[in-house]
């Protein structure tokens, strides 16, 4: 089961942040402040694996956005991988040709689709499809909705 | 005119929408959120961006709080506080919004449940307040509401709220739409995860979601069998083969399109299922319905290069599972390609040898080289992993070269919980210790370099080790190496050295500097005074130090310097260091006293404590006079525990890969690890070190077996080289390109190759496998285990497969190179009292319990049973108490004690030895 899911770019800068279990704001900031530091001087060619404390952290570079993901003990840490790899895929679907600018304006967005993807740290759906149906779904209902709401009442 | 219509017209969109547009990649070049990043992304410092915010959040403070912001406003300013709060600000003030605007909105602000989910913690009070939304939600009719209600519900939800909506998300699991259901049962599992309880009447509705239609749905429902399986294997042995059809129809592409990942079917549904497989198959014949599909995904996993994370869990549950050994072959082959592998994320699953090892350490050796070179790689994780794994092979003949590369791995490690883990295992280790001076020496550096990080126990446990030797004169050396070792630290600066060592240094002075018969204790005495004035010096040390002077009484000059330290300390302000103060002063002016309180050549003399608390008598009774239950011992309470559930399950027969497979998993304690290396066939006992003909043996064995019969002389020689002959080692040159030409790895020089040949050859000295008597390599057998080992002899036990039946084979085994003209093995008993048996049972830790049904024929069955036991195993009673029975059973030098208790017709017997496998032995004796 994955415990976290943290999105930062070169500079250290966070960009998305889920927590799949209760976590309190002191060891957030600081499991933040550790993984950036221990991620971000990470020679290339170095592997995608490191220890933290009990967990296993599995990370990767996407352009200029490092996914970093905190895995329990006996989790395959490969298929960490293969889900970090998934998401930036469904993620790339839904914007066209993602980049960090798209998950920093709309991050709101970025979350939605991680929680269609991901549930209690659990992979949920794997179907691009379908990941992508339920976004749809969801966003014409918003757009529906919001062109009602704005017409005069009669 | 048309020129301002175009205009107003394009204006118009982003008038309405103050948000960007839903489903497009743009930019929103107006929005406020946009702005607002635009804004920091501008500022240089830290502390512009901070004001930036802080006026921020004042603006959004404000907005929220007004009664005219609208909806869709309200919305927009969540999205801003979720950004602020991602930046670190506190946003506090906008939670109680959110769970409003989440309560009152329609479906356009249910997405506001994010901003909730993101805010709100598990246990926040203002969940409370939510509770009632979600439940009308989870009964909306509209899909997207019950989805959202079901993704919340997941995220974050109080605990003991879960009953209020339990029922309707049970009720979802019959949702005619596939997506509900299979979020209903993910939010099962959280639930199942924090309150267990509460879920447990539906478990046959998950076995329901197991049979769903849909694939989906079926593996969300693995997460909670996976779960359930992981606490309880037993009781779900029954569901085995329908994970192996299902797995089955995965592997062979079954399923939707859907499902696919890059063309690889369904590899989360996958991974969970050969995760479940290795949980029942552990230590159970039901593995053999898998080794099918086991084989199969492997095969087709090994086709497509991309998916090494299935083979990788295939590998892991090959190992864990009854072992078959066509399998197991493969399973070694696919290991070997990994580390073989140049993707660097490969060799990092080098920690996978592990399992290998575990099996046959023979299959270690060949990867020798890459060991080597993965522990000098710049990945300073890989090391690590490789660190890892020389742990697990670690014996006394390779102890010292292994330590070595730990510690210097510990000293370029920054990492508080690596160094803290590395300690703990050099610390383990070292108790495979070839000599004082080493021992001495490595524990030093551990409490140097482990400073005040170190586990408690770490010190605690030298202290007595130190304390408790066996024999009086090696305990001298050690305990006069410990002192003179301490006092050369001591007059050097010992302002650098941790508390927790100081504190080792002040105990072991204390308690043997008078060993060194041409030490004053003055000296000792002015040493340990300069601990006191240091400043670094914490006031627990100084209460140590105090006791050590205490200990120490001298006469003459040092005595004013006690006198003057008694007098600065017995004013302090901390109780403790005031009453160690006090009693130095009063000891030291008193050597009488001090003699009798403190007596020196008793010191390794236990205290006498009286164990059965008899002044606490009179408590007790009063106590049950007042109405009080009286005490029960644990393994009753145990026992009555489990007297409430029927266990209908056979027992498997699983000595040997329990064993194996719990040293695989968990992190090893030191009586795992001292039988691991047992198994890897190193029967040399502490007491024989030194003796080089057994020493040579283990290795002759090992490189015999293994056809790299070329590199004998040169192993067995291997320990001795460092030191050694250059003459020697140009010979090895041949050797060791030979042994190259097997690696595909090029080699570098001869000079830096032969460097690796030889830490090789010391790290992998004393890896072989248990040799087996040639009668029974021809019938398929379990792993050997060895029993014990007394000095040439090993006593190993095996289980045998034969035509129809398994038959425990209890063989002794010559492992030197002498013909033995006669053995004689006697099964000794010997008499032992209540009292000591009760010492004993608390000190051995292998527990095992078993149901023995009683012999009826005309006598009490008690005594009849216990007759044939007698007979059989040899037993001694000790004593027969009412209805418990304490018998105690001794095989040579390794003790093995019974306890019977009669109950519902049966034998309840619990078996407890120091050697784990003897008690698992027995019992199988016994039935």
């Amino acid at each position: 089961m994955l415990r976290f899911l943290l999105l930062f770019n070169r500079q250290g800068k966070l960009r998305l942040q889920k927590w799949f279990v209760p976590t309190s704001d002191r060891e957030r900031k600081k499991v933040i402040r550790d993984m950036i530091m221990l991620v971000l001087p990470r020679q290339p060619r170095t592997c995608n694996f490191l220890r933290w404390k009990d967990l296993k952290i599995v990370y990767k570079r996407y352009a200029s956005l490092y996914f970093c993901a905190g895995l329990e003990e006996q989790d395959n840490e490969l298929l960490a991988l293969e889900v970090l790899h998934r998401y930036v895929e469904l993620l790339d679907k839904y914007f066209g040709n993602v980049c960090e600018l798209d998950i920093i304006f709309n991050f709101e967005k970025a979350y939605f689709i991680l929680d269609e993807f991901l549930m209690g740290g659990e992979v949920l759906e794997t179907s691009k499809f379908a990941v992508n149906v339920s976004m749809e779904q969801a966003d014409t209902l918003q757009e529906t909705m919001e062109e009602y709401m704005s017409k005069p009442a009669y | 005119m048309s020129d301002v219509v175009e205009k107003t017209l394009t204006a118009l969109p982003s008038l309405l929408s103050l948000d960007s547009q839903p489903g497009s990649a743009k930019l929103s070049s107006n929005s406020k959120l946009g702005n607002l990043i635009r804004g920091i992304t501008e500022l240089t410092s830290k502390h512009e961006e901070e004001k930036l915010i802080q006026r921020e959040l004042l603006l959004i403070k404000e907005q929220v709080s007004s009664p005219n912001t609208t909806m869709r406003q309200m919305k927009e300013l969540m999205v801003r506080a979720i950004y602020c709060e991602m930046l670190g600000y506190g946003v506090s003030f906008s939670y109680i919004h959110a769970i409003k605007l989440a309560q009152q909105g329609n479906v356009l602000e249910k997405r506001v449940y994010l901003a909730v989910s993101l805010f709100l913690n598990e246990g926040h009070e203002l969940l409370l307040l939510l509770v009632n939304t979600v439940l009308k939600d989870l009964q909306s009719t509209n899909l997207i509401e019950v989805c959202m209600a079901l993704t919340v519900v997941s995220q974050m939800f109080p605990k003991d709220m879960i009953p209020a909506i339990l029922p309707l998300v049970e009720e979802k699991l019959n949702h005619p739409r596939e997506i509900i259901r299979r979020k209903a049962v993910l939010a099962l599992y959280k639930f199942y995860l924090i309150a267990p309880n509460q879920v447990q009447h539906i478990h046959n509705k998950f076995r329901k979601a197991l049979c769903d239609k849909d694939p989906g749905v079926m593996s969300a429902s693995l997460h909670i069998y996976l779960q359930l399986i992981q606490e309880n294997p037993e009781g779900y042995k029954d569901l085995a083969p329908s994970f192996v059809t299902i797995l089955k129809q995965v592997v062979g592409g079954k399923l939707p399109m859907d499902f696919n990942y890059h063309s690889v079917p369904a590899p989360w549904l996958q991974i969970h299922l050969l995760r479940i497989l290795s949980l029942l198959g552990k230590n159970d014949q039901t593995s053999e319905i898998m080794y099918e599909i086991l084989d199969e995904s492997l095969r087709r996993a090994e086709m497509n290069h991309n998916i090494t994370y299935i083979l990788y869990e295939c590998v892991k549950c090959i190992y864990t599972i009854h072992p078959k050994s066509g399998l197991l072959e493969k399973a070694a082959k696919c290991i070997g390609n990994f580390v073989l592998s140049p993707k660097i994320n490969l060799k990092y699953l080098l920690k996978a040898l592990t399992y290998v090892v575990q099996q046959d350490p023979k299959l270690a050796l060949q990867h020798q080289m890459t060991i080597i070179e993965c522990l000098d790689h710049s990945d300073l994780i890989i090391k690590r992993e490789t660190l890892e794994l020389l742990f697990r092979i670690t014996n006394d003949q390779n102890v010292t070269v292994i330590v070595e590369k730990m510690l210097d791995f510990l000293r370029i490690s920054e990492d508080d919980h690596t160094t803290i883990d590395l300690v703990g295992k050099v610390a383990e280790l070292a108790e495979y210790a070839p000599d004082n001076e080493w021992f001495i020496d490595t524990m030093n550096t551990v409490f140097s370099l482990g400073g005040d990080l170190l586990q408690p126990d770490i010190p605690n446990s030298f202290l007595k080790l130190l304390s408790e030797f066996d024999s009086v004169e090696e305990d001298k050396k050690l305990r006069l190496f410990a002192v003179n070792s301490y006092i050369s630290l001591l007059q050097g600066d010992s302002s650098k050295l941790p508390q927790r060592f100081l504190q080792v240094i002040c105990w072991v002075l204390g308690e043997y500097s008078h060993l060194r018969e041409d030490l004053e204790p003055g000296v000792v005495v002015r040493l340990l005074a300069k601990l006191l004035d240091m400043k670094s010096s914490s006031s627990e040390t100084k209460c140590w130090v105090l006791m050590a002077m205490t200990k120490l009484c001298p006469g003459g000059a040092a005595l004013a310097l006690v006198h003057d330290v008694s007098e600065t300390y017995s004013s302090s302000l901390d109780t403790m260091l005031r009453q160690r103060a006090q009693e130095l002063q009063i000891l030291s002016q008193d050597s009488e006293l001090q003699a009798k309180v403190l007596p020196r050549s008793a010191s390794m003399e236990p205290v006498e404590v009286d164990s059965s608390l008899s002044f606490l008598d009179g408590f007790v009774s009063e106590a049950l006079a007042a109405g009080a239950a009286p005490y029960k011992p644990p393994h009753q309470r145990q026992e009555e525990l489990s007297r409430s559930k029927l266990n209908l399950e056979p027992y498997g027969l699983s000595l040997p890969i329990s064993i194996s497979s719990c040293s695989i998993t968990d992190r090893q304690s030191p009586t795992l690890l001292s039988i691991s290396s047992g198994l890897s066939g190193d029967s040399t006992d502490f007491s024989h070190k030194g003796s080089t003909a057994l020493k040579l043996d283990g290795v002759k064995r090992l490189w015999g077996r293994d056809g790299y019969l070329a590199q004998k002389e040169q192993t067995e020689e291997a320990p001795r080289i460092e030191a050694a002959s250059a003459v020697r080692s140009a010979d090895q040159l041949g050797d060791n390109n030979a042994l190259n030409s097997q690696t595909p790895n090029p080699t570098p020089s001869p000079e830096c190759d032969q460097e690796k040949q030889q830490l090789a050859s010391s790290l992998f000295v004393g890896l072989a496998s248990q040799s087996t008597p040639a009668e029974l390599s021809a019938l398929s057998h379990s792993k050997v285990t060895l029993l014990f080992s007394k000095q040439n002899l090993d006593v190993s036990a095996c289980h045998v497969q034969k035509e129809d039946s398994v038959v425990l084979v209890v063989f002794i085994s010559n492992c030197s190179d002498s013909f033995l003209h006669q053995i004689r093995l006697q099964v000794d008993s010997e008499e032992l009292e209540t009292e000591e048996y009760g010492a004993m049972w608390l000190a051995f830790s292998h527990d095992t319990k078993q149901n023995l049904t009683l012999i009826h024929d005309g006598r009490d069955p008690l005594a009849a049973t216990l007759d044939v036991l007698k007979r059989k195993l040899q037993l001694h009673v000790v004593e027969i108490i009412v209805e418990a029975i304490v018998a105690c059973c001794l095989q040579q030098d390794q003790p093995c004690l019974m306890h019977c208790r009669m109950h519902a017709g049966m034998l309840a017997v619990w078996l407890r030895s120091p050697v784990p496998d003897l008690p698992d032995c027995l019992l199988y004796c016994c039935q």
